[in-house]
């Protein structure tokens, strides 16, 4: 098959997307509104018509050449194969990977200026998330969009129980993995008999609920004015720079006042349980309940035609997710120091899903890189902060398109029987 | 009493506009089984090019109210109807062979394009167009009055004038036969000679128009907009098609109307701060106790 490049065909696709293009941009983009009047900003109009026109072109070239043409044909065959299976004997790398990547993780706070740590707490925070909503979107594959409502109630969990009951960090973080958790159970037990997109939408309605609640029941919340959230303590030593009771922690151990103190052990606290969280899940989708998930995933029929309890099944997915977005939003809430409605809007939700989708649905060390992309490339790229959300939109188009299983494809050692076993 | 008659006249024009937009999900559901989530968007995108129309109508020193509202209707509506167009051809029609839930996630970054590319052109900033239209009926009741603003009238007339024209549309014509035998069975219709890919692209500009006609009726009577009023309204009308059964078009219009008239009763009479959670808690409900909604059929699972 030896293709000829039709430039004719190609130059009319590129005349109808350019029409196209100026009928869809020319008003929005070309009239901008000021008050009742407006201003025209034509030049704006004309180079997107151009790009569009030209793109056209030059795609719908490329698709007539050999290369292209052999693109759709495994486009529209679908290769879609859930996990690659690696041989029986095969060895990972991670092996020396892992306590090597756990080392600098470690040190990072001692050599880190504080700023940097910041962004980097908050990178684990996302980290966090994303591993998640990756246990409900990758594993179970049940679109969850109202995530951000079980931050939410982590990080109001630590805020309105130490102003209304004087608890800390360490009781929070377990009692807002249990809460989160409930939540999850009471909202997913009656929804989850229902059909995938149903879900997503009654998870959204979810989360703009607990972020309309926490705006307007400001008797106990304090509406949009938010509260302010404890710091942990290292065995009752505080990280301030005076205490009111007892001793600070600069003073115990003789050291100078640093505001650094916190957020290094903020960070150390943080890196262990992402550490864990991620040992959880690996173990997790080794165990029957990993393996019901995925099933599931793939195909829910045949799952329920087998016995499988599908709703208990779901529901476990949904309330271990939950579980740890309450533990993210725990330690955002101290790291911040203060939480309002505000950090909860469905965008935080469309975040950690471009997240997961980055990742790879399902796959582990994808989303921490994505995490860590997602959170930290707009820090360093502040003068394009206006096209964040435009960049995550396109990101979540062109990767189910293009990857629909994401950039890193889950990988699984195969099992091989053992030797004297009758074949 | 007078409050009571007061939120069903509110709730019944809000209700007629809701179902406007829930046509266009229950329609794109129908017929490929997934929700537009970009949908409430395209609302939005109406929004702004309904103020751009009226702005250029009035620079051009159009001042006369009837050809305003009928030529803001018509360009909106084309230009909202490519729009339709362009996000199935781009975001939807490749992923026709692939799961569900990469067509949603497709669609949420739909939305996120189209917010954001709003945001980005036309500032962040709250917008807004002048009033066109005053003046209002008042029946007395009791100690107090009932108020119809002829806008609302005008909304009424508009909205019962373009859901009729559809269901002619999808219950007489040729192309509506098309439509219903795709959304019956896509392949089969396509064996009988359909071609099925015109029909969904007919089908999200249906979609979109009906949403630019909600679009061009809220903006010119409510005034102000933002790029994020695509959201909230886009999930109402979810549940509002939703309740009347998804891909069912009369349930969508009467799911509309029940769910524009209880949120009005409800603001009115108990809490407005909590109007939203009210409706989103009606989601929930009419899905976990008749996921079919009032006029839908249930949904057979096969291999």
């Amino acid at each position: 098959m030896n293709a000829t490049i039709d430039y004719k065909k190609s130059t009319i696709d590129a005349i109808i997307a350019g029409l196209m293009a100026l009928v869809l941009f020319g008003p929005v983009v070309g009239v901008v509104l000021q008050g009742y009047g407006f201003t025209t900003e034509f030049d704006r109009v004309a180079w997107m018509v151009a790009v569009v026109a030209i793109g056209r072109f030059v795609i719908s070239s490329f698709l007539q050449s050999n290369k292209g043409k052999e693109i759709l044909f495994k486009h529209s065959s679908g290769d879609d194969a859930g996990v690659v299976v690696k041989s029986p004997d095969y060895k990972s790398n991670m092996v020396w990977i892992i306590p090597v990547v756990i080392l600098i993780g470690l040190m990072v706070p001692f050599i880190a200026s504080k700023y940097v740590l910041t962004v980097i707490i908050l990178g684990l925070i996302y980290v966090l998330l994303g591993l998640g909503l990756n246990i409900v979107v990758g594993l179970a594959g049940l679109l969850d969009l109202g995530f951000v409502g079980f931050y939410a109630i982590g990080a109001y969990g630590l805020a309105l129980g130490y102003e209304y009951l004087g608890l800390g960090f360490w009781s929070m973080l377990p009692i807002a993995a249990i809460l989160a958790a409930i939540a999850g159970a009471i909202l997913g037990f009656p929804v989850l008999r229902m059909h995938g997109d149903y879900l997503a939408i009654v998870t959204l309605g979810f989360g703009e609920i607990i972020r309309l609640i926490l705006n307007n029941w400001s008797a106990v919340t304090h509406g949009p004015n938010g509260v302010s959230a404890p710091l942990p303590q290292l065995f009752g030593l505080e990280f301030k720079r005076r205490s009111r009771d007892g001793t600070p922690f600069h003073e115990f151990f003789n050291l100078d006042y640093n505001s650094g103190f916190k957020y290094m052990f903020v960070y150390l606290i943080l890196f262990i349980v992402v550490l864990i969280v991620l040992h959880v899940k690996q173990r997790l989708v080794k165990m029957p309940i990993g393996r019901a998930w995925e099933a599931l995933r793939e195909d829910e029929i045949a799952c329920r035609s087998l016995g499988l309890n599908h709703v208990l099944v779901k529901l476990s997915a949904f309330m271990m997710g939950a579980s740890v977005a309450g533990i993210a939003g725990v330690f955002f809430a101290t790291y911040q120091g203060f939480v309002n409605p505000s950090s909860f809007t469905f965008m935080e939700s469309a975040l950690i899903l471009a997240i997961v989708v980055l990742g790879g649905m399902g796959s582990t060390l994808g989303v921490v890189i994505a995490a860590f992309f997602l959170t930290v490339a707009p820090e360093l790229l502040r003068e394009f902060a206006e096209y964040r959300v435009l960049m995550f939109g396109i990101l979540m188009v062109v990767m189910m398109i293009w990857k629909p299983r994401g950039l890193v494809r889950v990988t699984r050692t195969g099992f091989a029987t053992r030797k004297g076993v009758l074949k | 009493m007078d409050i009571v008659l007061q939120q069903l006249v509110n709730g019944l024009t809000l209700g007629s506009v809701y179902g406007l937009i829930a046509i266009g999900y229950t329609m794109v559901y129908g017929i490929i089984g997934m929700i537009n989530f970009a949908h409430g968007d395209v609302y939005m995108v109406s929004a702004y090019i309904t103020a751009i129309v009226v702005a250029l109508l009035s620079f051009f020193g159009i001042e006369s109210f009837p050809i305003i509202i009928i030529g803001t209707l018509f360009i909106t509506i084309a230009i909202t109807g490519a729009y339709g167009w362009a996000i199935e051809q781009i975001a939807y029609r490749p992923l026709r062979n692939s799961g569900r839930l990469s067509a949603l996630i497709s669609a949420i970054g739909m939305s996120l394009i189209l917010q954001n590319y709003v945001q980005i052109s036309q500032g962040a900033r709250q917008q807004g167009i002048p009033t066109m239209l005053t003046g209002a009926v008042r029946f007395d009741v009791g100690d107090g009055f009932v108020q119809i603003t002829y806008m609302k009238l005008v909304i009424l007339l508009v909205a019962f004038l373009g859901m009729g024209t559809l269901t002619y549309i999808i219950q007489r014509t040729k192309l509506g036969r098309m439509c219903r035998a795709t959304q019956q069975d896509r392949k089969m219709a396509s064996i009988l000679g359909i071609n099925t890919d015109r029909v969904i692209s007919i089908v999200f500009v249906i979609g979109a128009s009906m949403a630019a006609l909600a679009g061009v009726l809220i903006t010119l009577d409510y005034g102000a907009f933002d790029f994020y009023v695509g959201f909230i309204i886009g999930i109402k009308a979810f549940t509002a098609a939703v309740l009347g059964g998804i891909g069912s078009l009369p349930g969508a219009m009467l799911g509309g109307i029940i769910l524009g008239v209880s949120e009005s009763l409800f603001a009115g009479l108990i809490s407005s701060d909590y109007k939203d959670v009210f409706s989103f808690s009606l989601l929930v409900i009419i899905l976990i106790f008749r996921p079919s909604g009032l006029l839908g059929k249930p949904e057979v699972e096969k291999v």
